[in-house]
């Protein structure tokens, strides 16, 4: 990855996550991991959003939430399903109200798996998002 | 009379790291009714205990809660090991209690960030989740996993940590008290802190008796009580007791919790010098039969633990009431006449983990 045109900024939501990479996303965003330098910045508004980070296995309460950030999100966007819950269901695959994974709801770009995914893989996870949204934006033009 | 609205707060909030949703009834700007709407992290994983068997649902249990891990795989352990009549080693025993007073300092730490977050305080949530990362990186160093590191099995522990590593340990942990004091300072005697958190939310001794509050929101409203001194792990051998507060306020909360985490390095301290040799586990044989209840503290209150056996691998029966289930029916309390300004640091003072809640 050269040089970023934009920063674009991400959104973190718990679909039914143990909290385990929540505060694993958070931590990245601390001095010591420092997601910022990337001029990214966690928002609190989908409206403002460019990245979704997603972590758990969503579940039938959750899903109409995640349906409603994504689609309350401008174009283009990426979605990152962090951790293994998010990714397939993980450990909790078999529990009954788990739909497993969020691309049962909603298109999923990038899997940073791991229970909890660590801050490393979290950027490099956010980092490929950046690339994605960036080729996006381009075709997006080009039509 | 006041034209009454109602304002949802939620699931999907900057202050909230985890979904809950409330209806706040607002006459004007003054909060007189919150409605909570759960069920958004429910996974239904007490269900599991039926197809898992009882050894391998340690994992399961450590995931009820990605902060509280550590403990929740505790209270599961030792609520089986009573059924099973099981001696855990002392050293085990020991063990258990460092990584149980870590995990209490790191979850103080987190709470304290995501407390000077709601306030606006940028700088200060980066120092305490930057002192927060050394206990981590305990964890890292002694058992290979951040947060969800699951190191308890029944019967012992899994892993052990030499004496060279102890006293590494040991002297992390004076550094850290060192770089403690000036976020302490700030929390405590910082004007703009003092000017949100001092009076706001007050919970009287026989309300948080009635309304079943634990942990330090109990402690803080001057109930002196913390299950630790029932003695699990090897909590009978160290010597503490139950910080408490009178104020009630929020103020009293966060004070509350910082001195919890100088109480724990204290714990610490005292736990690496006297910590036994011997084995760390000792050998499984058999199935659970029969049932037992058994009281952790976790670092947001008193969690039960209830467990069933029936003589075979699978247990019948896994219950757990946790600290925020508790919590919540006080925190309702308190939200009542307060200014919808206030309604975040009102739901952050309690600690919610609505994960554990849910489960």
């Amino acid at each position: 990855m050269d040089r970023l045109k934009k920063s674009p900024w991400m959104l973190h939501y718990d679909a039914s996550s143990c909290n385990g990479c929540d505060i694993e996303v958070l931590a990245c965003t601390m001095p010591r991991f420092d997601l910022e330098r990337f001029g990214i910045i966690n928002t609190g508004n989908p409206f403002h959003a460019d990245i979704l980070l997603i972590t758990g296995g969503v579940n039938h309460q959750s899903a109409q939430v995640v349906k409603q950030i994504y689609s309350q999100m401008p174009n283009p966007k990426v979605v990152v399903a962090v951790g293994i819950c998010a990714c397939s269901g993980g450990i909790f695959k078999d529990c009954y109200n788990i739909y497993g994974g969020v691309d049962t709801v909603i298109p999923v770009d990038v899997y940073v798996p791991g229970c909890a995914a660590r801050p490393q893989s979290i950027i490099d996870g956010v980092l490929q998002a950046v690339e994605l949204l960036e080729k996006k934006k381009e075709e997006a033009h080009h039509e | 009379m006041a034209k009454r609205s109602i304002i949802p707060f939620g699931p999907q909030h900057p202050v909230l790291p985890e979904p809950i949703h409330l209806d706040l009834v607002l006459e004007d700007e003054v909060v007189v009714e919150a409605i909570p709407n759960i069920g958004f992290v429910h996974r239904g994983l007490e269900k599991l205990v039926e197809t898992r068997d009882f050894k391998q649902y340690v994992y399961v249990a450590e995931r009820v809660c990605g902060i509280c891990s550590f403990g929740h795989g505790l209270g599961y352990c030792e609520s089986v090991e009573h059924v099973m009549h099981i001696d855990v080693p002392k050293r085990a025993r020991y063990l258990r209690t460092l990584w149980m007073e870590l995990s209490r300092i790191h979850s103080h730490l987190l709470w304290l960030g995501l407390l000077a977050d709601a306030l606006g305080f940028e700088a200060l949530f980066m120092q305490s989740w930057r002192l927060r990362e050394k206990v981590l990186d305990i964890f890292d160093n002694t058992t290979g996993g951040r947060i969800i590191f699951s190191v308890n099995q029944i019967g012992g522990v899994l892993k052990d940590i030499d004496a060279s590593m102890l006293k590494e340990i040991d002297t992390i942990l004076y550094d850290m008290e060192t770089d403690l004091k000036p976020i302490m300072d700030t929390f405590l005697e910082d004007m703009l802190v003092n000017s949100r958190l001092r009076g706001l939310g007050v919970l009287s001794k026989e309300q948080a008796y009635l309304a079943g509050a634990v942990g330090p929101m109990a402690r803080a409203s001057g109930i002196d009580y913390d299950s630790r001194e029932t003695g699990y792990a090897a909590y009978a051998d160290l010597n503490f007791g139950p910080i408490t507060a009178t104020e009630g306020d929020c103020y009293a909360r966060c004070k509350v919790r910082l001195a919890e985490i100088l109480q724990s390095f204290e714990i610490l301290h005292e736990l690496i010098s006297k910590i036994p040799g011997g084995d760390i586990n000792v050998p499984v044989k058999g199935n659970p039969n029969g049932e037992c209840f058994i009281r952790i503290e976790q670092p947001r209150g008193e969690a039960i633990y209830y467990t069933k056996g029936n003589g075979t691998k699978y247990l019948d029966r896994f219950r757990l009431r946790t600290p925020t289930t508790s919590n919540i029916p006080p925190m309702l309390d308190l939200l009542k006449g307060c200014q919808l300004g206030d309604v975040p640091l009102l739901i952050l003072t309690i600690d919610p983990c609505i994960s554990c809640t849910e489960r």
